[in-house]
Protein backbone atom coordinates (compact mmCIF):
# COMPACT_ATOMS: atom_id res chain seq x y z
CA UNK A 1 0.00 0.00 0.00
CA UNK A 2 1.44 3.27 -1.18
CA UNK A 3 0.33 6.45 -0.59
CA UNK A 4 1.54 8.90 -2.80
CA UNK A 5 -0.11 12.37 -3.12
CA UNK A 6 2.45 13.99 -1.87
CA UNK A 7 5.05 13.36 -4.21
CA UNK A 8 4.73 16.31 -6.64
CA UNK A 9 8.17 15.05 -8.53
CA UNK A 10 7.43 14.84 -12.41
CA UNK A 11 9.99 12.59 -13.98
CA UNK A 12 10.92 14.65 -17.33
CA UNK A 13 14.08 15.15 -19.12
CA UNK A 14 13.73 18.52 -19.46
CA UNK A 15 16.40 21.55 -18.96
CA UNK A 16 15.09 22.32 -15.73
CA UNK A 17 15.43 18.40 -14.56
CA UNK A 18 18.87 18.48 -15.23
CA UNK A 19 19.76 21.57 -13.93
CA UNK A 20 22.36 21.26 -11.11
CA UNK A 21 19.50 21.37 -7.72
CA UNK A 22 21.91 23.73 -5.83
CA UNK A 23 21.41 26.31 -8.85
CA UNK A 24 17.28 25.50 -8.43
CA UNK A 25 17.01 25.92 -4.87
CA UNK A 26 19.20 29.18 -4.86
CA UNK A 27 17.16 31.35 -7.62
CA UNK A 28 14.11 30.02 -6.33
CA UNK A 29 14.82 31.28 -2.67
CA UNK A 30 16.76 34.09 -4.31
CA UNK A 31 12.89 35.37 -6.19
CA UNK A 32 11.06 34.63 -3.57
CA UNK A 33 13.09 36.95 -1.33
CA UNK A 34 13.21 39.45 -4.44
CA UNK A 35 9.33 39.69 -4.08
CA UNK A 36 9.23 39.75 -0.68
CA UNK A 37 11.03 43.21 -1.36
CA UNK A 38 9.23 44.66 -4.27
CA UNK A 39 7.00 48.09 -3.10
CA UNK A 40 3.53 47.78 -3.42
CA UNK A 41 1.73 48.61 -6.57
CA UNK A 42 5.19 47.80 -8.71
CA UNK A 43 3.05 46.51 -11.53
CA UNK A 44 5.91 46.42 -14.17
CA UNK A 45 8.29 44.01 -11.97
CA UNK A 46 5.28 42.06 -11.16
CA UNK A 47 4.34 41.47 -15.14
CA UNK A 48 8.44 40.93 -15.30
CA UNK A 49 8.76 38.23 -12.55
CA UNK A 50 5.40 36.38 -14.16
CA UNK A 51 7.41 36.75 -17.62
CA UNK A 52 10.60 34.93 -15.38
CA UNK A 53 7.59 32.53 -14.18
CA UNK A 54 6.50 31.26 -17.68
CA UNK A 55 9.89 30.78 -19.05
CA UNK A 56 10.37 28.38 -16.68
CA UNK A 57 7.34 26.73 -16.94
CA UNK A 58 8.20 26.41 -20.09
CA UNK A 59 11.44 25.33 -20.01
CA UNK A 60 10.41 22.50 -17.81
CA UNK A 61 8.26 20.96 -20.51
CA UNK A 62 5.55 21.12 -17.98
CA UNK A 63 3.12 23.89 -19.81
CA UNK A 64 2.79 26.85 -19.18
CA UNK A 65 -0.40 26.44 -16.99
CA UNK A 66 1.33 23.95 -14.60
CA UNK A 67 1.95 25.84 -11.70
CA UNK A 68 -1.07 28.28 -12.23
CA UNK A 69 -3.55 25.32 -11.46
CA UNK A 70 -1.25 24.22 -8.28
CA UNK A 71 -1.23 27.87 -6.91
CA UNK A 72 -4.71 27.78 -6.36
CA UNK A 73 -4.65 25.40 -3.43
CA UNK A 74 -2.31 28.15 -1.23
CA UNK A 75 -4.67 31.12 -2.12
CA UNK A 76 -6.51 31.22 0.77
CA UNK A 77 -3.63 30.93 3.17
CA UNK A 78 -2.82 34.94 1.16
CA UNK A 79 -6.06 35.60 3.38
CA UNK A 80 -4.43 35.96 6.28
CA UNK A 81 -3.36 39.31 4.84
CA UNK A 82 -7.61 40.50 4.68
CA UNK A 83 -7.02 43.03 7.66
CA UNK A 84 -4.80 45.04 5.87
CA UNK A 85 -7.44 46.15 3.51
CA UNK A 86 -8.63 48.71 6.78
CA UNK A 87 -5.62 48.94 8.48
CA UNK A 88 -3.69 51.34 6.53
CA UNK A 89 -4.50 55.23 6.39
CA UNK A 90 -6.19 56.07 3.32
CA UNK A 91 -8.82 57.57 1.03
CA UNK A 92 -11.90 55.57 2.17
CA UNK A 93 -13.43 53.56 -1.34
CA UNK A 94 -15.85 51.50 0.02
CA UNK A 95 -17.43 51.33 3.61
CA UNK A 96 -19.76 48.54 5.42
CA UNK A 97 -21.18 47.41 8.22
CA UNK A 98 -19.87 44.01 9.87
CA UNK A 99 -21.66 42.83 12.72
CA UNK A 100 -21.34 46.15 15.69
CA UNK A 101 -18.14 47.41 14.12
CA UNK A 102 -17.74 50.06 11.08
CA UNK A 103 -15.09 49.03 8.47
CA UNK A 104 -13.53 51.00 6.04
CA UNK A 105 -11.38 50.02 3.13
CA UNK A 106 -9.34 52.52 1.77
CA UNK A 107 -7.25 52.78 -1.11
CA UNK A 108 -3.73 52.31 -0.03
CA UNK A 109 -4.84 49.17 1.79
CA UNK A 110 -6.34 47.79 -0.93
CA UNK A 111 -3.25 48.57 -3.27
CA UNK A 112 -1.03 46.41 -0.25
CA UNK A 113 -3.61 43.83 -0.08
CA UNK A 114 -3.46 43.11 -4.04
CA UNK A 115 0.30 43.41 -4.07
CA UNK A 116 0.31 40.79 -0.98
CA UNK A 117 -1.87 38.68 -3.13
CA UNK A 118 0.20 38.65 -6.25
CA UNK A 119 3.80 38.83 -4.77
CA UNK A 120 2.82 35.21 -2.90
CA UNK A 121 0.98 33.79 -5.33
CA UNK A 122 4.30 34.58 -7.80
CA UNK A 123 6.58 32.97 -4.96
CA UNK A 124 4.32 30.00 -4.28
CA UNK A 125 4.45 29.28 -7.85
CA UNK A 126 8.13 29.25 -8.15
CA UNK A 127 8.16 26.82 -5.27
CA UNK A 128 5.88 24.63 -7.09
CA UNK A 129 7.69 24.69 -10.30
CA UNK A 130 11.11 23.86 -8.10
CA UNK A 131 9.42 20.46 -6.24
CA UNK A 132 8.32 19.40 -9.55
CA UNK A 133 11.48 19.20 -11.46
CA UNK A 134 13.81 18.06 -8.52
CA UNK A 135 13.66 14.82 -7.24
CA UNK A 136 13.51 15.28 -3.09
CA UNK A 137 16.37 13.88 -2.22
CA UNK A 138 18.54 15.74 -4.45
CA UNK A 139 16.83 18.85 -2.88
CA UNK A 140 18.01 17.73 0.54
CA UNK A 141 21.22 17.58 -0.87
CA UNK A 142 21.63 20.80 -2.59
CA UNK A 143 20.40 22.55 0.88
CA UNK A 144 22.80 20.69 2.82
CA UNK A 145 25.65 22.12 0.11
CA UNK A 146 23.88 25.38 0.26
CA UNK A 147 25.05 25.60 4.08
CA UNK A 148 22.10 24.90 5.55
CA UNK A 149 22.24 23.64 8.79
CA UNK A 150 22.39 19.94 9.10
CA UNK A 151 20.06 19.85 11.93
CA UNK A 152 16.87 20.71 9.62
CA UNK A 153 18.25 18.81 6.94
CA UNK A 154 18.19 16.01 8.51
CA UNK A 155 14.70 16.89 9.81
CA UNK A 156 13.73 17.07 6.19
CA UNK A 157 14.90 13.70 5.35
CA UNK A 158 13.39 11.95 8.05
CA UNK A 159 9.79 14.16 7.32
CA UNK A 160 9.90 12.80 3.78
CA UNK A 161 10.90 9.41 4.49
CA UNK A 162 8.28 8.85 7.12
CA UNK A 163 5.05 10.90 6.12
CA UNK A 164 4.47 8.10 4.02
CA UNK A 165 4.48 5.24 6.45
CA UNK A 166 2.62 7.84 8.71
CA UNK A 167 -0.13 8.63 6.29
CA UNK A 168 -0.36 4.69 5.83
CA UNK A 169 -0.50 4.31 9.54
CA UNK A 170 -3.49 7.34 9.51
CA UNK A 171 -5.47 5.69 7.15
CA UNK A 172 -4.91 1.71 8.57
CA UNK A 173 -6.25 3.31 12.06
CA UNK A 174 -9.42 5.07 9.98
CA UNK A 175 -9.99 1.82 8.46
CA UNK A 176 -10.36 -0.23 11.77
CA UNK A 177 -12.72 2.41 12.96
CA UNK A 178 -14.21 1.87 9.52
CA UNK A 179 -14.72 -1.69 9.98
CA UNK A 180 -16.31 -1.49 12.99
CA UNK A 181 -18.66 1.34 13.04
CA UNK A 182 -21.80 -0.68 12.91
CA UNK A 183 -24.74 -0.12 13.22
CA UNK A 184 -27.71 -1.91 14.28
CA UNK A 185 -30.68 -2.48 11.88
CA UNK A 186 -32.91 0.39 12.64
CA UNK A 187 -30.77 2.76 14.72
CA UNK A 188 -28.74 5.58 14.25
CA UNK A 189 -25.16 4.76 13.90
CA UNK A 190 -22.62 5.98 16.22
CA UNK A 191 -23.54 7.95 19.72
CA UNK A 192 -22.94 11.77 20.95
CA UNK A 193 -20.57 13.95 19.64
CA UNK A 194 -18.67 13.92 22.57
CA UNK A 195 -18.36 10.14 22.35
CA UNK A 196 -17.15 10.42 18.68
CA UNK A 197 -14.91 12.94 19.76
CA UNK A 198 -13.42 10.81 22.47
CA UNK A 199 -12.58 8.00 19.54
CA UNK A 200 -10.50 10.63 17.71
CA UNK A 201 -8.80 11.65 20.38
CA UNK A 202 -7.72 8.22 20.77
CA UNK A 203 -6.71 7.77 17.87
CA UNK A 204 -4.84 10.29 17.48
CA UNK A 205 -2.91 9.20 21.00
CA UNK A 206 -2.30 5.98 19.50
CA UNK A 207 -1.14 7.66 16.27
CA UNK A 208 1.73 9.88 18.92
CA UNK A 209 2.36 6.14 20.59
CA UNK A 210 3.09 4.49 17.59
CA UNK A 211 4.94 7.15 16.11
CA UNK A 212 6.88 7.60 19.23
CA UNK A 213 8.26 3.95 19.70
CA UNK A 214 8.74 3.62 15.67
CA UNK A 215 11.36 6.87 16.10
CA UNK A 216 12.88 4.31 19.07
CA UNK A 217 13.28 1.93 16.96
CA UNK A 218 14.64 4.39 14.04
CA UNK A 219 17.01 5.52 16.20
CA UNK A 220 18.06 2.01 17.51
CA UNK A 221 18.70 1.04 13.45
CA UNK A 222 20.73 3.95 12.79
CA UNK A 223 22.99 3.35 16.09
CA UNK A 224 23.47 0.05 14.92
CA UNK A 225 25.15 0.99 11.45
CA UNK A 226 27.03 3.45 13.46
CA UNK A 227 25.42 6.77 13.89
CA UNK A 228 26.78 8.77 16.24
CA UNK A 229 25.52 12.01 16.06
CA UNK A 230 26.54 12.91 12.74
CA UNK A 231 24.97 12.30 9.40
CA UNK A 232 27.57 12.18 6.22
CA UNK A 233 26.11 11.91 2.85
CA UNK A 234 27.98 11.84 -0.29
CA UNK A 235 27.80 14.42 -2.98
CA UNK A 236 26.39 13.00 -6.43
CA UNK A 237 26.22 16.37 -8.00
CA UNK A 238 28.72 18.67 -10.20
CA UNK A 239 28.47 22.08 -11.12
CA UNK A 240 28.38 22.43 -14.98
CA UNK A 241 29.36 25.61 -17.31
CA UNK A 242 25.96 25.31 -18.47
CA UNK A 243 24.78 25.59 -14.57
CA UNK A 244 27.10 28.82 -13.47
CA UNK A 245 25.57 30.52 -16.72
CA UNK A 246 22.11 30.03 -15.82
CA UNK A 247 22.25 31.18 -11.70
CA UNK A 248 24.19 34.39 -13.29
CA UNK A 249 21.80 35.01 -15.69
CA UNK A 250 18.88 34.30 -13.12
CA UNK A 251 20.35 36.61 -10.61
CA UNK A 252 20.56 39.68 -13.30
CA UNK A 253 17.06 39.04 -14.66
CA UNK A 254 16.03 39.16 -10.77
CA UNK A 255 17.67 42.28 -10.47
CA UNK A 256 16.48 43.79 -13.29
CA UNK A 257 13.23 42.62 -11.40
CA UNK A 258 14.03 45.23 -8.57
CA UNK A 259 15.40 47.98 -10.44
CA UNK A 260 12.00 47.82 -12.63
CA UNK A 261 10.31 47.94 -9.38
CA UNK A 262 11.86 50.80 -8.31
CA UNK A 263 11.77 53.58 -11.08
CA UNK B 1 45.77 -26.02 -1.75
CA UNK B 2 45.06 -23.67 -4.66
CA UNK B 3 43.75 -19.84 -3.99
CA UNK B 4 40.48 -19.40 -5.69
CA UNK B 5 39.38 -16.00 -5.66
CA UNK B 6 35.10 -16.05 -4.99
CA UNK B 7 33.18 -13.32 -6.50
CA UNK B 8 31.45 -12.65 -3.34
CA UNK B 9 33.82 -10.00 -1.01
CA UNK B 10 32.39 -11.05 2.10
CA UNK B 11 34.97 -12.19 4.10
CA UNK B 12 35.08 -15.07 6.71
CA UNK B 13 37.32 -15.60 10.17
CA UNK B 14 39.01 -19.20 10.15
CA UNK B 15 36.51 -21.88 10.75
CA UNK B 16 36.48 -22.78 13.92
CA UNK B 17 36.91 -19.53 15.51
CA UNK B 18 34.21 -18.36 17.64
CA UNK B 19 32.40 -15.28 16.01
CA UNK B 20 29.71 -14.95 19.15
CA UNK B 21 30.08 -15.70 22.82
CA UNK B 22 27.45 -14.79 24.91
CA UNK B 23 27.95 -15.68 28.98
CA UNK B 24 25.18 -15.46 31.67
CA UNK B 25 23.28 -11.99 30.47
CA UNK B 26 20.65 -10.94 32.59
CA UNK B 27 18.52 -8.06 31.44
CA UNK B 28 15.48 -6.51 33.24
CA UNK B 29 13.70 -3.15 31.57
CA UNK B 30 13.28 0.14 33.49
CA UNK B 31 10.41 -0.70 34.05
CA UNK B 32 11.19 -3.48 35.96
CA UNK B 33 10.12 -6.15 33.62
CA UNK B 34 12.61 -9.04 33.48
CA UNK B 35 13.86 -10.17 29.93
CA UNK B 36 16.68 -12.08 30.17
CA UNK B 37 18.01 -14.83 33.18
CA UNK B 38 21.48 -15.58 32.58
CA UNK B 39 21.60 -16.46 28.60
CA UNK B 40 24.65 -18.33 26.99
CA UNK B 41 25.76 -18.97 23.63
CA UNK B 42 28.41 -19.91 21.45
CA UNK B 43 28.17 -19.73 18.09
CA UNK B 44 31.48 -20.67 15.41
CA UNK B 45 32.35 -19.36 12.39
CA UNK B 46 30.07 -20.40 9.60
CA UNK B 47 27.12 -20.84 11.66
CA UNK B 48 23.75 -20.57 10.39
CA UNK B 49 21.51 -20.70 13.66
CA UNK B 50 17.82 -20.45 14.66
CA UNK B 51 16.49 -18.81 17.40
CA UNK B 52 12.88 -19.64 18.20
CA UNK B 53 10.65 -19.30 20.94
CA UNK B 54 7.32 -17.59 21.59
CA UNK B 55 6.39 -14.09 21.71
CA UNK B 56 7.97 -11.98 24.92
CA UNK B 57 11.23 -15.38 25.29
CA UNK B 58 13.54 -12.59 25.23
CA UNK B 59 14.58 -13.21 21.48
CA UNK B 60 14.43 -9.49 20.32
CA UNK B 61 15.92 -8.15 23.61
CA UNK B 62 18.49 -10.73 23.66
CA UNK B 63 19.18 -9.73 19.33
CA UNK B 64 20.06 -5.64 21.12
CA UNK B 65 22.75 -6.68 23.38
CA UNK B 66 24.76 -8.36 20.56
CA UNK B 67 25.92 -4.74 18.55
CA UNK B 68 25.77 -3.03 22.12
CA UNK B 69 22.09 -0.99 21.68
CA UNK B 70 20.68 -2.50 25.28
CA UNK B 71 23.37 -3.04 28.20
CA UNK B 72 23.20 -5.86 30.29
CA UNK B 73 24.73 -8.10 33.19
CA UNK B 74 26.83 -10.45 31.72
CA UNK B 75 29.66 -10.71 28.91
CA UNK B 76 28.89 -10.71 24.69
CA UNK B 77 32.02 -11.10 22.94
CA UNK B 78 32.71 -10.86 19.11
CA UNK B 79 35.19 -12.17 17.25
CA UNK B 80 37.53 -12.21 20.47
CA UNK B 81 36.16 -8.77 21.63
CA UNK B 82 34.32 -8.12 24.32
CA UNK B 83 32.27 -5.33 24.13
CA UNK B 84 32.59 -2.34 25.64
CA UNK B 85 31.77 1.35 25.91
CA UNK B 86 34.78 1.97 23.88
CA UNK B 87 35.13 -0.47 21.18
CA UNK B 88 31.23 -0.09 20.08
CA UNK B 89 31.31 1.50 16.77
CA UNK B 90 33.65 -1.49 15.56
CA UNK B 91 31.62 -3.76 17.21
CA UNK B 92 28.87 -2.31 15.73
CA UNK B 93 30.70 -2.64 12.17
CA UNK B 94 31.07 -6.51 12.82
CA UNK B 95 27.44 -7.21 13.54
CA UNK B 96 24.95 -6.45 10.73
CA UNK B 97 21.92 -6.04 12.99
CA UNK B 98 18.38 -6.35 10.66
CA UNK B 99 15.47 -5.14 12.12
CA UNK B 100 12.06 -6.71 11.69
CA UNK B 101 9.96 -4.12 10.32
CA UNK B 102 12.24 -2.85 7.32
CA UNK B 103 9.88 0.76 7.42
CA UNK B 104 12.26 1.15 10.42
CA UNK B 105 15.29 -0.13 8.51
CA UNK B 106 15.66 1.81 6.03
CA UNK B 107 15.42 5.38 6.99
CA UNK B 108 17.02 7.38 4.39
CA UNK B 109 15.08 8.90 1.27
CA UNK B 110 16.68 6.63 -1.77
CA UNK B 111 17.88 3.14 -1.53
CA UNK B 112 21.80 3.97 -2.25
CA UNK B 113 21.77 6.56 0.77
CA UNK B 114 20.59 3.92 2.81
CA UNK B 115 23.08 1.21 1.81
CA UNK B 116 25.91 3.93 2.09
CA UNK B 117 25.14 4.84 5.47
CA UNK B 118 27.11 2.40 7.50
CA UNK B 119 30.26 2.60 5.06
CA UNK B 120 29.72 6.13 5.18
CA UNK B 121 30.20 6.33 9.02
CA UNK B 122 32.79 3.69 9.10
CA UNK B 123 34.59 6.82 7.73
CA UNK B 124 35.48 4.97 4.17
CA UNK B 125 36.56 6.54 1.23
CA UNK B 126 33.96 7.54 -1.44
CA UNK B 127 35.27 4.86 -3.61
CA UNK B 128 35.18 2.16 -1.18
CA UNK B 129 31.49 3.33 0.28
CA UNK B 130 30.59 3.41 -3.57
CA UNK B 131 32.58 -0.44 -4.06
CA UNK B 132 30.90 -1.33 -1.18
CA UNK B 133 27.33 -0.20 -1.78
CA UNK B 134 27.50 -2.06 -5.33
CA UNK B 135 28.70 -5.16 -3.96
CA UNK B 136 25.76 -5.49 -1.10
CA UNK B 137 22.84 -4.62 -3.78
CA UNK B 138 24.64 -7.32 -6.02
CA UNK B 139 24.70 -9.65 -3.26
CA UNK B 140 21.23 -9.17 -2.60
CA UNK B 141 20.21 -9.03 -6.07
CA UNK B 142 18.98 -5.26 -5.88
CA UNK B 143 21.60 -4.03 -8.16
CA UNK B 144 18.90 -2.07 -10.49
CA UNK B 145 17.10 -0.35 -7.21
CA UNK B 146 20.19 1.52 -6.73
CA UNK B 147 18.55 5.33 -7.03
CA UNK B 148 14.58 4.36 -6.03
CA UNK B 149 13.23 5.81 -3.40
CA UNK B 150 12.49 3.30 -0.36
CA UNK B 151 8.80 3.95 0.18
CA UNK B 152 7.75 3.43 -3.31
CA UNK B 153 9.40 -0.53 -2.74
CA UNK B 154 7.25 -3.72 -2.04
CA UNK B 155 7.89 -5.47 1.49
CA UNK B 156 9.52 -8.09 -0.02
CA UNK B 157 12.12 -5.61 -2.15
CA UNK B 158 12.33 -3.07 1.39
CA UNK B 159 13.26 -6.81 2.78
CA UNK B 160 16.26 -7.59 0.48
CA UNK B 161 17.30 -3.91 0.52
CA UNK B 162 17.30 -4.13 4.45
CA UNK B 163 19.67 -6.91 4.25
CA UNK B 164 22.12 -5.25 1.98
CA UNK B 165 22.28 -2.03 4.30
CA UNK B 166 24.14 -4.00 6.96
CA UNK B 167 26.20 -6.25 4.35
CA UNK B 168 27.48 -3.09 3.02
CA UNK B 169 29.33 -2.87 6.75
CA UNK B 170 31.15 -6.43 5.76
CA UNK B 171 29.88 -7.62 9.27
CA UNK B 172 31.25 -11.06 10.90
CA UNK B 173 28.16 -11.77 11.94
CA UNK B 174 24.51 -11.19 10.64
CA UNK B 175 22.07 -11.06 13.14
CA UNK B 176 18.16 -11.10 11.47
CA UNK B 177 14.45 -10.41 13.21
CA UNK B 178 11.87 -12.27 11.84
CA UNK B 179 13.47 -11.84 8.14
CA UNK B 180 9.73 -14.21 6.55
CA UNK B 181 7.34 -12.06 8.57
CA UNK B 182 4.95 -10.86 6.07
CA UNK B 183 5.90 -11.79 2.90
CA UNK B 184 4.48 -13.80 0.56
CA UNK B 185 5.71 -17.07 -0.73
CA UNK B 186 7.95 -15.80 -3.39
CA UNK B 187 9.39 -12.99 -1.53
CA UNK B 188 10.02 -15.68 1.16
CA UNK B 189 11.40 -18.37 -1.14
CA UNK B 190 13.55 -15.68 -3.05
CA UNK B 191 15.13 -14.86 0.77
CA UNK B 192 15.46 -18.33 1.83
CA UNK B 193 17.82 -18.40 -1.59
CA UNK B 194 19.34 -15.35 0.29
CA UNK B 195 20.25 -16.44 3.28
CA UNK B 196 21.32 -19.83 2.30
CA UNK B 197 23.87 -18.16 -0.39
CA UNK B 198 25.29 -15.33 1.68
CA UNK B 199 28.63 -16.95 3.43
CA UNK B 200 28.27 -15.24 6.66
CA UNK B 201 27.79 -16.53 10.00
CA UNK B 202 24.01 -15.85 11.15
CA UNK B 203 21.71 -15.81 13.78
CA UNK B 204 17.89 -15.64 12.94
CA UNK B 205 15.03 -14.95 15.09
CA UNK B 206 11.77 -16.50 13.77
CA UNK B 207 8.25 -18.34 14.33
CA UNK B 208 8.90 -19.84 10.75
CA UNK B 209 9.35 -23.69 11.20
CA UNK B 210 9.71 -24.28 7.62
CA UNK B 211 12.20 -21.85 7.01
CA UNK B 212 14.37 -23.32 10.36
CA UNK B 213 13.79 -27.11 9.28
CA UNK B 214 15.31 -26.45 5.44
CA UNK B 215 17.83 -23.32 6.29
CA UNK B 216 19.33 -24.11 9.82
CA UNK B 217 21.54 -27.30 10.63
CA UNK B 218 21.56 -25.60 14.28
CA UNK B 219 18.61 -24.26 16.41
CA UNK B 220 18.55 -22.66 20.05
CA UNK B 221 14.76 -22.30 21.72
CA UNK B 222 13.84 -19.78 24.20
CA UNK B 223 11.54 -19.17 26.79
CA UNK B 224 10.93 -16.82 29.53
CA UNK B 225 14.69 -15.23 28.97
CA UNK B 226 16.34 -18.19 29.27
CA UNK B 227 18.02 -20.53 26.72
CA UNK B 228 15.96 -24.25 27.00
CA UNK B 229 17.55 -25.91 24.03
CA UNK B 230 20.61 -25.44 22.06
CA UNK B 231 21.16 -28.46 19.69
CA UNK B 232 20.84 -30.26 16.32
CA UNK B 233 17.58 -28.94 14.19
CA UNK B 234 16.41 -32.18 13.66
CA UNK B 235 16.40 -33.27 17.07
CA UNK B 236 14.95 -30.76 18.23
CA UNK B 237 12.13 -30.64 15.70
CA UNK B 238 11.48 -34.75 16.66
CA UNK B 239 10.39 -33.61 20.27
CA UNK B 240 7.08 -32.72 20.01
CA UNK B 241 6.24 -32.53 23.33
CA UNK B 242 9.08 -30.25 24.12
CA UNK B 243 8.07 -28.25 21.21
CA UNK B 244 4.26 -27.79 22.70
CA UNK B 245 5.52 -27.28 26.17
CA UNK B 246 7.43 -23.89 24.89
CA UNK B 247 4.32 -23.07 22.47
CA UNK B 248 6.17 -23.96 19.14
CA UNK B 249 4.75 -26.09 16.87
CA UNK B 250 6.53 -29.21 14.53
CA UNK B 251 6.33 -27.71 10.97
Amino acid sequence: MHFDAFDRYHEKESFLHRLDPRVKALVTVIFIVSNALLPDGAWLAFVFGWMFLIAANLLSQLGIGYTLKRSLVALPFALIAITVLFSIPGEPIFTFQFFTSHLVITDAGFLRFVSILIRSWLSVQMAILLVAVTRFPDLIHALEHLKVPAILTTIIAFLYRYLFVLTDEVFRLIRARESRSAASTGKRAGRGVLWRARVAGNMAGQLFLRSYERSDRIYNAMLSRGYSGHLYTLNAHEMKPRDYYVTALAIVVIFVTQVLGRF
Amino acid sequence: MPVTHVKNSFSQPEIGSDVLTVKDLHFSYPDGHSALHGVSMKLSAGDKVALVGPNGAGKSTLMLHLNGILGGHGEVEIAGQRLTRDNLPAIRAMVGLVFQNPDDQLFSPTVFEDVAFGPLHMGLPEADVRARVDAALEAVRMTTYRDRLSHHLSVGEKKRIAIATVLSMNPNLLILDEPSAGLDPRARRTLINLLRELPITMLVSTHDMKLVQELFPRTIVMDEGRVVADGLTTDILEDETFLTAHGLEKP
